[in-house]
């Protein structure tokens, strides 16, 4: 219960430090970018809802403390003003209509590779020395240099441009009718697998390699040794006793990993002009529309950070010194 | 933790330098970090000597416009006629630059930070650690993005600046608990006692200590720097009329090199990245099997049962 609490103290204090990143950039920079932005679209706006953005980019008389607790309480409401490119849509919409398609694509992807990964790990590190083993760590420094924008560039340049397998654009045909309806599914799958694809190439080696290394060192316990030597099978001795342990670590890195993969499906989102949170951020820098790109911001970071807090609580379940608070490492 | 366990368990400094040269000296003759070293070797002398080895000035439009590789252009001609060769050239140069210099910056903040509140321990070490963590979970990435958003057409060095000012809460991390774990050893004690400042016994006592660490941090930042620097001027927001490998990128997407086959203008640029990427894992790789006793260890007991 006490690592519960403290687990959640942290999400709340880095939520807290991201909305203040978000309250102090505007206000931090040399001739305040966002003036250009209010001058742009005089008069294209409602008076009293310009005035409310501009009090949230910092034109304002009263002094920093007032406008800063205001600016919490609009957070907290969410309140993350009008976007400019979509007027008179709130923010608030906009991250509602594209969060479920960055959350899906994203979250399939990783778990995808995480668990193809750690599988193939296992098998690696249980033919120590085979073909795979000596070319497979090669590949995989290979695969993680990648830029993820440029492997999205390649999948389509391949799959899409030249082979015409897949789509080249969104994430569903512009004839379907979004619903529960078997042609807008089966549409939404053909787009979203390269998409998908391009965040799995750059993982999966990644997840593999780290497996394999963690095998190999849980399989020099003594308690694995031990078991060896009572005859215990060497799938049982795979699975039930060294993979088990050697997964803990891969959990930490996948909390790890969060922000980095994050950071990628921004980059695939573009290529793809996949409509998720990272297109929308990318269309917001372009049309320097600020409220749009503090209420992106404050998303990205918020679903980082509960998939976080989730993957503590994961690590919690599968390592019960963690809750206990015993034998800390 | 894996590294705690590979630490020499406080030999005289003597053995310890001599262990080290012995270290240094496998690691110049290990086939995967001579690999690195030279797939590295060749971009840094690429970027060196870049004014001697681009043939053109690469902003002038003054070739035939998407042409494939030729003799005249190694990797083809952009849509409006520049030489990409010679931009690719020019590129190294400056996504070089910016990712040593990112790394350099994350890595002296880093150890900075990580060392100083492993050593000092206490409410310092815990504002330090929480701060870190939380640099740590924020999409590094949208974050650059954002503070980019403000600040508009950077420059590729601006870009490395801030890249470094935000990454380098890992290496922090790493540092911190590789720096709690040495606090207590005896030639840290003795230094203490022996009235030396806090700063000199971290860099001289502590530091030394873990130069593998540093390095292999210092490695992995720098290839994020590279990442992010491509993925920011992918995006456009880097000044447009600079040379990297980023700005290759972006052009090459909006001057639609996709849907002319244009394959010469985006194939390189990546293919570069992963593989100063791909230099730095092996050389990384090849550290780890030298100062990580445990996966020889492991390799000897494998193999044994392999025979069996």
């Amino acid at each position: 219960m006490r690592y519960f609490f403290n687990r959640l103290g942290f999400l709340l204090i880095s939520l807290w430090a991201a909305v203040t990143l978000n309250f102090v950039l505007p206000r931090l920079m040399p001739g305040n970018p966002a003036e250009i932005m209010f001058a742009k679209f005089q008069g294209r706006m409602l008076p009293q809802e310009l005035h409310a953005l501009e009090l949230q980019f910092g034109f304002s008389n009263q002094p920093w403390p007032i406008q800063y607790f205001q600016y919490l309480g609009n957070m907290i409401t969410g309140h993350f003003g009008l976007s400019f490119t979509y007027y008179p849509v709130p923010v608030a919409t906009v991250i509602a209509t594209s969060l479920p398609w960055t959350i899906g694509a994203v979250g399939f992807a990783t778990l995808l590779s995480v668990i193809v990964g750690s599988f193939g790990g296992i098998l690696i590190a249980w033919r120590r020395g085979g073909m795979l083993d000596r070319t497979l760590p090669i590949a995989t420094m290979f695969f993680q240099a990648i830029p993820y924008n440029w492997s999205a560039f390649m999948l389509l340049f391949v799959f899409g441009f030249t082979l015409n397998w897949f789509p080249m654009y969104h994430s569903y045909g512009t004839n379907q009718t979004p619903g529960f309806n078997w042609p807008f599914l089966s549409s939404v799958l053909r787009h979203g697998v390269l998409p998908v694809a391009t965040i799995f190439i750059s993982g999966v080696s990644g997840w593999i390699i780290g497996m394999r290394n963690n095998m190999i060192n849980t399989l020099g316990e003594d308690y694995v040794v031990f078991a060896e030597a009572k005859g215990v099978s060497a799938r049982r001795l795979m699975f039930s006793y060294a993979a088990r342990n050697a997964l803990l670590p891969q959990v930490t890195g996948l909390a790890i990993a969060l922000s980095s993969i994050v950071g990628g499906s921004i980059l695939m989102e573009q290529v793809f002009s996949y409509p998720g949170i990272g297109f929308q951020l990318n269309t917001a820098v372009s049309n320097e529309d600020y409220p749009l790109i503090q209420g992106m911001f404050l998303i990205i970071a918020l679903c980082v950070l509960i998939a976080n807090f989730i993957v503590d609580m994961v690590y919690a379940r599968l390592d019960p010194r963690v809750r206990t608070g015993g034998a800390s490492s | 933790m894996i590294a705690e366990a590979t630490l020499p368990k406080s030999q005289p400094p003597a053995v310890v330098k001599k262990k080290r040269w012995r270290n240094l000296r496998a690691f110049v003759r290990n086939p995967r970090a001579i690999a690195g070293m030279s797939i590295l070797g060749i971009f840094v002398f690429i970027a060196v000597f870049a004014p001697w080895i681009a043939r053109y000035n690469p902003q002038a439009t003054e070739f035939l416009p998407s042409q494939g590789p030729s003799a005249a252009h190694w990797f083809g001609t952009t849509n409006t006629g520049q030489d990409l060769f010679s931009q690719f050239v020019w590129g190294t140069q400056t996504t070089l630059l910016v990712g040593f210099g990112g790394g350099t910056i994350q890595l002296i903040l880093g150890l900075t930070i990580g060392m100083y509140g492993g050593y000092k321990g206490g409410v310092i070490d815990a504002i330090l650690n929480v701060l870190s963590n939380i640099f740590l979970v924020l999409p590094a990435l949208a974050l650059l993005i954002v503070i980019e958003s403000y600040i508009r057409n950077t420059t590729p060095l601006i870009n490395g600046l801030i890249i470094g000012l935000t990454g380098w809460a890992w290496g922090a991390r790493v540092f911190r608990a590789q720096t709690m774990s040495l606090v207590g050893r005896d030639f840290v004690v003795a230094a203490k006692l022996s009235g030396q400042s806090d700063w000199r016994i971290m860099f001289t006592e502590i530091l030394p200590n873990m130069y593998s660490i540093a390095a292999s941090s210092f490695m992995y930042s720098c290839l994020g720097a590279i990442l992010a620097e491509a993925g920011l001027a992918y995006l456009g927001l880097e000044n447009l009329n600079s040379n990297s490998w980023g700005t290759i990128l972006y052009w090459a997407f909006n001057g639609d090199a996709m849907l002319t086959g244009a394959w010469y203008w985006f194939v390189p640029p990546g293919l570069a990245i992963a593989l100063v990427g791909m230099s730095f894992a092996l050389m990384n790789f090849a550290m780890d099997q030298i100062t990580n006793p445990r996966l020889n260890v492991a390799k000897r007991r494998g193999s044994q049962r392999d025979r069996a």
